[in-house]
């Protein structure tokens, strides 16, 4: 009966018939034309090649709005034919509340599956001393938030299908009810304080480190598109910087007036000795940058005009996390992670954590910024303005 | 207030008489026109087109995420030198990211939602003719559409778009030379913002005015319905906050223009020395996240007042904690001043203030629980009705928990360290701020729709759009926890550069099917919408059996809502299923007169004439049943 009114139904299915055979019959002469103009350019080819591409797509779309249209159609017929017999027609508000209680325990499952699956492919254990206390809040937080996840989204589709509408019921008059939202004001707000206060100290104690100043100070500084290292050299000091003073050879702008700064190294990579206390001095020359080093838990933006800083001590060696991710090709890898221009996503920059002696061969093996070339430029430039060289110096101090 | 209120609506009952003898043409009809009703459908149209503009581009930058290295000819063809060898190049992908976040934050959830709702609401819900002032209303639609041209335009000129995140961060995007999107598409941008602004200020001011000043008799503050309890307090919230960005942005404007040094300094580009001096580019993030946080909630809380309202006559049941759930909208819009700093807490900013800014945040979860709670309780032993609007203000529910408990991570400066700019920030406001907003303000156009367009949305279509929808929603925002969880930064072009993340590729294949499903589902409502426009099935006076006022108003629209005079409030919005009344509701200008049998001693906390009058009746009852 019901699918009798369907063919009824012909103008859809015309419509259908005809967009189909229109569709097939366009591909076939597409097809055509490009097997008689393969003497043509491979351009034209290819052109004509992405259209039937595009047009086998839109095809393809419209084929499924018509397969859910007649679907709807289907269903309507099925309806009005209930109604006719006499039978109750389709419920859809039971079905939407099935559908509810469907995808509660879909989506949990999801979740789940998410959770171990996905959750299996995220970050190592903490590379960096101050990384365990920041994961230990975080699983905290994770086990808190997940309990209440999975009660309210419980509660919340439950409750859906189980209070779904029905014409012998009426729905409960509640208004309000002191006692409870007194209860459900005061329990997330002491969860939150305890949250809060263990975040508190944690961030105070990664971040408020002001008054020691690490066994070892290195300079980074990024500008469009990488990121430049600056170790110290036998006198552990770093020179001053002035962003005025930039020139080709001097990319960092290093005031080379300044004694620390003649040792000073250049390195490829960020090679740090393990169990050491570090302080990354974070410098920007264009536009902010943010150095993000996920295995050891650190971020910080790099801002121009005003140098910031890190202090963290790295705990695991690259080799020692090589065999705990059975992962031979592991790196600790730096990230920019401020927008910062096209090349954005390319800024990377290999970290790696030693021992002490390879640390040690590996510094004695770096070169110093002051090059020879450089040498020579600055000598040109110092003849050049000698005289008034001292005054010009003071000026440039009082600014 | 109240001989306030009666003496306006003299008034504009006198101008309304005034108004029919003007000619309706086309123009002062439906380009030109001061109705507030006709407003929100502009604002409505114009935020639905944004939206479909916006949910273009993602896809085009999904695309690109789940493919990087293939080539797609179909690309070249239609963006030409923006996609060499049909491939997108990376700076215009940042600029497909920046101004997809930019529409979706600004033109769609911020002026296509309130610009909608308040417009459509307010007069309807408190019993106004009209709002305070209909030409600035006006004006603030077209300042809005012009604001909308310039963004779009931006595709259009020879740099392209402006490419520096929506967040817009000096100085990439104070010097022009930093990337290509920093040059004129950056220019129109922040014009396209000024005048954004302006329409965004003109708007609150009236929505603010017409709630405080224009109630009908008997609409007191605490028998408002939550929408235009939510409207309103984002209406002040926006008033507040986006003057904030036009000073932060005009200084840019200086900067990028006329060589000042606000936001910058020590600055070597390309290898040439600047001459700013002095400047800090965190002032601009202070300032823009002064409105941008607030901007979150004037995104969220429509969206809140509309799922309250909809879910509570779906139900058939009184909204439960009424003046908890006003009060936790007070507390946010409070509190959403003084939580910006969470946004920065790894810039550079003192740590100490980091530490506060994160006790203010995470207070800020408290309101936001009591409000799912009180959604909750709502839903319980009620007798749900499943509209699509329904679902959708479910959805929105669902949504605003799985986003908003994210945000207890990132609230925590500690847990940030590692989570800023990387995909969990992604998922986390894509969830809470981007689905939980777009889910109200579809819940809002499905069940609003009849008020609007007179006639009713096909049902069945609303079902497979709202599940297409939601589903897919999980599946895009889900897995990008995780991703955020294994370090990958947000608004990188491709994953191939990293060994560490070639493993979230296939991930991102799949996100981007999700996506591209998604979409899909919006074809159903899009079609939906334009069918039910013309040909949908007519709309009774009261399609819903609702308690507000719009309902009360006839189906036909006329300039001034009403025909004669504007019916008189005598009880709260949410008297459904009371017991003692054969229906299950009680609209608002139904006096306590006419309902003896459902009267509570509760309706007539301040009104002792009436709780004499109750007591009396009462009594008798009493007799009466002895007497039996």
């Amino acid at each position: 009966m019901g699918f009798k009114k369907l063919i009824t139904s012909k103008k859809a299915l015309l419509l259908f018939a005809a967009t189909m055979l229109l569709g097939s019959h366009q591909l076939m002469a597409q097809a055509v034309a490009q097997g008689t103009t393969t003497a043509g350019t491979p351009d034209s080819m290819a052109s004509s090649g992405m259209w039937t591409g595009v047009l086998y797509y839109v095809l393809l779309g419209l084929v499924g709005c018509f397969c859910i249209a007649i679907l709807g159609k289907i269903l309507k017929v099925y309806d009005l034919t209930l109604t006719m017999q006499g039978k109750k027609p389709i419920n859809w508000n039971s079905f939407m509340a099935v559908l509810c209680l469907v995808f509660l325990i879909v989506g949990l499952y999801g979740a789940y599956w998410s959770l171990t699956v996905q959750g299996s492919m995220t970050l190592p254990k903490s590379a960096s001393a101050h990384g365990v206390d920041i994961d230990n809040m975080f699983n905290l937080t994770s086990a808190l938030t997940l309990i209440v996840f999975v009660i309210t989204q419980v509660l919340l589709f439950g409750f859906l299908f189980f209070y779904r509408a029905s014409d012998k019921r009426k729905a409960y008059f509640l208004p309000h009810n002191n006692t409870i939202e007194k209860v459900w004001t005061i329990i997330p707000a002491i969860v939150l304080t305890v949250l809060v206060v263990f975040g508190f100290f944690t961030w105070q104690s990664v971040e408020n480190s002001t008054n020691m100043k690490g066994d070892l100070n290195i300079d980074i500084t990024g500008h469009q598109f990488a990121w430049e290292l600056r170790y110290p050299g036998p006198d552990g000091k770093l020179g001053q910087l002035d962003y005025r003073l930039t020139t080709g050879l001097n990319k960092l702008g290093i005031d080379f007036k300044d004694r620390n700064s003649y040792d000073d190294l250049q390195a490829d990579t960020l090679v740090l000795p393990v169990n050491k206390s570090i302080r990354l001095n974070i410098h920007a020359q264009d536009v902010i940058h943010s150095v993000f080093m996920p295995h050891f838990r650190l971020q910080q933006n790099a801002v121009p005009g005003l140098p910031t800083y890190f202090k963290f001590v790295p705990t695991v060696t690259t080799d020692q996390m090589r065999s705990e991710t059975n992962n031979p090709k592991f790196e600790y890898l730096l990230y920019c992670n401020k927008i910062c221009g096209g090349i954005h996503y390319n800024m990377q920059k290999v970290v790696r954590v030693v021992s002490e002696s390879e640390y040690q061969d590996w510094i004695a093996k770096q070169k110093p910024y002051l090059t020879d070339q450089l040498k020579q430029q600055l000598k040109v430039a110092a003849a050049k303005s000698s005289p008034g060289s001292l005054s010009s110096n003071k000026l440039a101090l009082n600014n | 207030m109240s001989t306030l209120a009666v003496h306006d609506h003299g008034l504009v009952h006198h101008e309304e008489g005034h108004e029919h003898h003007h000619k309706a043409t086309f123009l002062n009809t439906y380009v030109f026109s001061q109705d507030h009703k006709m407003i929100a459908k502009q604002f409505l149209i114009t935020g639905i087109t944004m939206a479909f503009i916006g949910m273009m581009l993602s896809l085009l930058f999904r695309i690109q995420l789940a493919y990087p290295d293939k080539s797609f000819p179909l690309l070249e063809t239609l963006l030409g030198r923006f996609a060499p060898g049909g491939r997108l190049s990376p700076d215009f992908y940042m600029s497909l990211v920046t101004i997809h976040g930019t529409i979706m934050v600004f033109f769609v959830l911020t002026a296509g939602l309130s610009g909608t709702f308040a417009n459509l609401l307010i007069p309807l819900q408190i019993g106004a003719r009209d709002m305070a002032s209909p030409f600035v209303n006006m004006l603030s639609y077209w300042f809005f559409l012009i604001a909308s041209i310039i963004m779009v335009s931006a595709f259009f000129v020879e740099k392209g778009p402006a490419s520096g995140g929506w967040t817009i961060y000096p100085p990439l995007s104070a010097l022009p030379t930093a990337m290509p999107g920093s040059a004129e598409g950056m220019t129109l941008w922040l014009i396209s913002m000024v005048c954004f602004i302006a329409s965004s200020l003109m708007g609150g001011i009236n929505y603010v005015s017409t709630v405080l000043n224009m109630r009908t008799k008997g609409m007191d503050l605490w028998k408002m319905p939550l929408t235009v309890w939510a409207l309103f307090l984002t209406a002040v919230l926006g008033v507040l906050a986006f003057p904030v960005l036009v000073a932060g942005v005009v200084l840019l404007i200086f900067d990028r223009s006329f060589g000042t040094s606000f936001y910058l300094s020590d600055i070597v580009l390309n290898g040439k020395v600047m001459p700013f001096e002095g400047g800090s580019p965190i002032l601009f993030q202070h300032l823009f996240w002064f409105l941008g946080h607030p901007e979150v909630y004037i995104i969220i809380m429509p969206a809140m007042g509309i799922s309250s309202e909809v879910m509570s006559v779906n139900s058939r049941k009184p909204i439960f904690g009424y003046h908890a759930m006003v009060y936790s909208l007070i507390g946010i819009t409070v509190l959403s001043f003084i939580v910006w700093g969470h946004h920065m807490f790894v810039t550079g900013m003192n740590p100490f203030l980091g530490g506060v800014f994160m006790i203010t945040t995470l207070i800020i979860a408290v309101p936001s629980a009591v409000k799912t709670f009180n959604w909750l309780a709502t839903l319980w032993r009620g007798n749900i009705r499943f509209t699509p609007a329904m679902l959708f203000a479910i959805g929105m529910v669902s949504f605003f928990i799985s986003g908003g408990l994210t945000g207890i991570f990132l609230g925590n400066a500690a847990l940030d360290i590692n989570l800023h700019d990387t995909y969990f920030v992604v998922a986390h406001f894509h969830l809470v701020m981007g689905s939980a907003a777009i889910f109200g303000m579809l819940a809002g156009v499905y069940h609003w729709f009849p008020k609007m367009f007179r006639r009713m949305m096909d049902e069945r279509l609303g079902y497979l759009h709202f599940w297409v929808t939601f589903i897919s929603a999980y599946l895009v925002f889900f897995p990008m926890h995780f991703m955020g969880l294994d370090g990958v930064p947000r608004r990188y072009y491709a994953f191939t550069e990293f060994k560490s993340m070639e493993h979230w590729l296939t991930v991102n294949v799949f996100i981007t099917w999700a996506a591209i499903l998604a979409g899909f589902a919006q074809l159903a409502f899009i079609f939906n919408f334009i069918h039910s426009i013309f040909w949908g099935k007519h709309a009774v006076q009261n399609p819903w059996n609702a308690n507000t006022l719009e309902w009360t108003a006839p189906v036909e629209h006329i300039h001034g809502n009403w025909i004669g005079e504007i019916p008189t409030v005598y009880r709260w919005p949410y008297d459904y299923s009371k017991p003692g009344h054969e229906e299950d509701f009680i609209p608002q200008n139904v006096p306590f007169s006419q309902t003896m049998s459902s009267n509570m001693p509760h309706d007539f906390e301040d009104n002792p004439e009436g709780l004499e009058e109750f007591n009396k009746w009462t009594s008798t009852q009493k007799a009466n049943e002895e007497v039996k």
